[in-house]
């Protein structure tokens, strides 16, 4: 850290900037008009940034809500990258937390969706893997494979409630299915041809593709989910994820 | 060792406009004669879809990379994982231009999402030479340097802003990116002649220009570098007066907020285009 004038004079405008003190050095600055522009100019950056990564968020408590909220987090965590679509890795544990959304539980886990679909827009194209190359192996060697899941997927499991269903609908503003059953779905986001595309999975899917990126064989994998579920057509559950085309 | 940066002769680029991502299809489609995109590469940083859209755009159109957050006046040196990321997005998309601010955003660790300001004392100036030079090895190219614009009397300045940004580029080989909506702006704000700014500026130094549209501040009589309106009549007359020295250069016209439809945007960009071409043709 600089114990020049210059790092001196950066440090305390920040702590001004977030209002957190006021050096006496200072005072000549903050107490000018033109201090507020650079504050409101930083707040709106991030605030904005918020608002372009968590458009479900949004579109459930309004612009204005949003905006409140997300001024009250950009001052607890400022971006600590400048590629701001990376802004907000902590907003859904903030909104968790945040007494306002309490009557809202849903909105962290959608929250956390948007992060999803984010995470696949920005991820490097991944391969695909080769159905038809499988279907050469040996079944005695089947079982020994290791499908990877791609690098350009996201999925997630949501046990508590229809998170899918919320996110999917207020994502694409559509109205949410009526009655909406209170269940917990889970979440499948991927790239296709250039464009986005997502999903819902069941939990059994979800624990599978869990348990391929955990680095589990294909039978350890298929053992993971019938011992969740011995009911379960397996062989229909790794049909729906190949037909997906997640797997590298 | 000083250089002094010329501008290669020839150059084909006329009035170019900011690309917003509304306006990707419409943008990698036009042929306007002269048109160039510039884009902050903080946005396209990334791998994925943002950097597949760019590329194409880079594959039809001269492309300027106009960054937001190298934090040049800090007094700490430029973020090397920040520089190599911009360098891989050089190489990739092989831009015509690639500039930043006169100003500081990220400091100890934490990024600030705007232009701050500082003293242009002496030892500001070593640091930021410092730090330009930093940059520039890493990126292994020169860059452009913007002059802000200014919200605040500060106490401290040992040279003025041109003095300072005539310094940097002697000292470092960088050029100087003149933003005349900023002149304006700042000189509203804090009480200086635009045009003597401008006359003082050094014609040779000047790689781009940037015109864009500002706003008045809600609670005082400061006009904000908004981004989000028209270009002025007053900078467009600024804009005449400068052109009519130092004669034609790299012209951006940009658009951060309020975006209108892009044949707007290029209505605004052909005014510019038509008042370089007029020169050329003086010439």
């Amino acid at each position: 850290m600089s114990d020049s004038s210059l790092g001196v004079f950066q440090t305390a405008f920040v702590a001004a900037l977030y209002g957190q003190s006021e050096s006496a050095e200072l005072l000549a600055l903050t107490h000018q008009v033109g201090f507020s522009v650079y504050r409101n100019t930083v707040l709106k950056g991030c605030v904005d940034a918020l608002q372009a990564n968590f458009p479900s968020v949004e579109r459930l408590v309004g612009t204005d809500w949003f905006r409140a909220a997300a001024t009250v987090h950009a001052t607890q965590t400022p971006p600590s990258d400048a590629r701001l679509i990376l802004y907000g890795e902590q907003f859904p544990a903030f909104l968790d937390a945040f007494e306002p959304a309490q009557n809202l539980p849903y909105l962290a886990d959608v929250a956390r969706a948007d992060r999803l679909w984010i995470e696949v827009h920005i991820a490097a194209e991944d391969s695909v893997l080769d159905i038809a190359a499988m279907t050469c192996i040996n079944p005695e060697q089947l079982g020994q494979q290791h499908l990877r899941p791609r690098t350009d997927t996201r999925w997630q499991w949501f046990a508590e409630q229809p998170i899918y269903s919320i996110w999917h609908c207020n994502r694409l503003a559509l109205d949410l299915p009526e009655p909406l059953v209170w269940q917990g779905e889970g979440l499948l986001v991927r790239r296709q041809a250039g464009q986005m595309q997502w999903q819902s999975l069941s939990e059994a899917e979800c624990l599978f593709l869990d348990a391929c990126a955990s680095g589990q064989s294909l039978e350890v994998a298929a053992n993971t989910v019938l011992a969740f579920d011995s009911t379960l057509d397996f062989t229909a559950l790794l049909g729906r994820l190949l037909a997906t085309e997640v797997f590298a | 060792m000083i250089r002094i940066c010329t501008l290669p002769t020839g150059t084909a680029l006329g009035a170019g406009m900011g690309l917003k991502a509304e306006h990707y299809e419409h943008a990698e489609a036009c042929e306007a004669p002269g048109l160039w995109f510039e884009v902050h590469p903080e946005n396209y940083m990334v791998a994925g879809l943002r950097l597949d859209w760019l590329a194409a755009i880079a594959e039809r159109h001269p492309l300027s990379l106009h960054g937001v957050s190298m934090s040049l006046a800090a007094d700490q040196l430029p973020d090397a994982d920040h520089l190599h990321r911009l360098r891989a997005l050089i190489n990739q998309v092989q831009p015509t231009l690639v500039s930043e601010h006169l100003a500081w955003s990220t400091w100890q660790g934490q990024y600030h999402p705007d232009l701050l300001p500082f003293a242009r004392s002496h030892a500001a100036l070593l640091r930021i030479v410092e730090n330009i030079h930093y940059a520039q090895d890493i990126l292994a190219r020169p860059l452009g340097i913007e002059n802000p614009s200014h919200y605040l009397h500060l106490d401290g300045h040992e040279y003025s802003e041109v003095e300072f940004l005539t310094e940097l580029a002697l000292r470092t080989g960088c050029s100087l990116l003149l933003d005349v909506n900023n002149v304006h702006v700042s000189a509203h704000n804090m009480g200086f002649d635009a045009c003597a700014y401008l006359d003082a500026f050094p014609a040779q130094l000047i790689s781009e220009i940037h015109l864009a549209g500002y706003s008045q501040d809600a609670n005082s009589s400061l006009l904000i570098d908004s981004h989000d309106a028209p270009i002025s009549e007053e900078v467009w007359a600024l804009y005449r007066h400068l052109l009519q020295r130092i004669g034609p250069r790299p012209t951006l016209i940009e658009r951060d907020d309020q975006i209108p439809p892009f044949e707007a945007l290029l209505c605004e960009r052909n005014t510019a285009q038509s008042m370089l071409e007029s020169l050329e043709n003086r010439s």
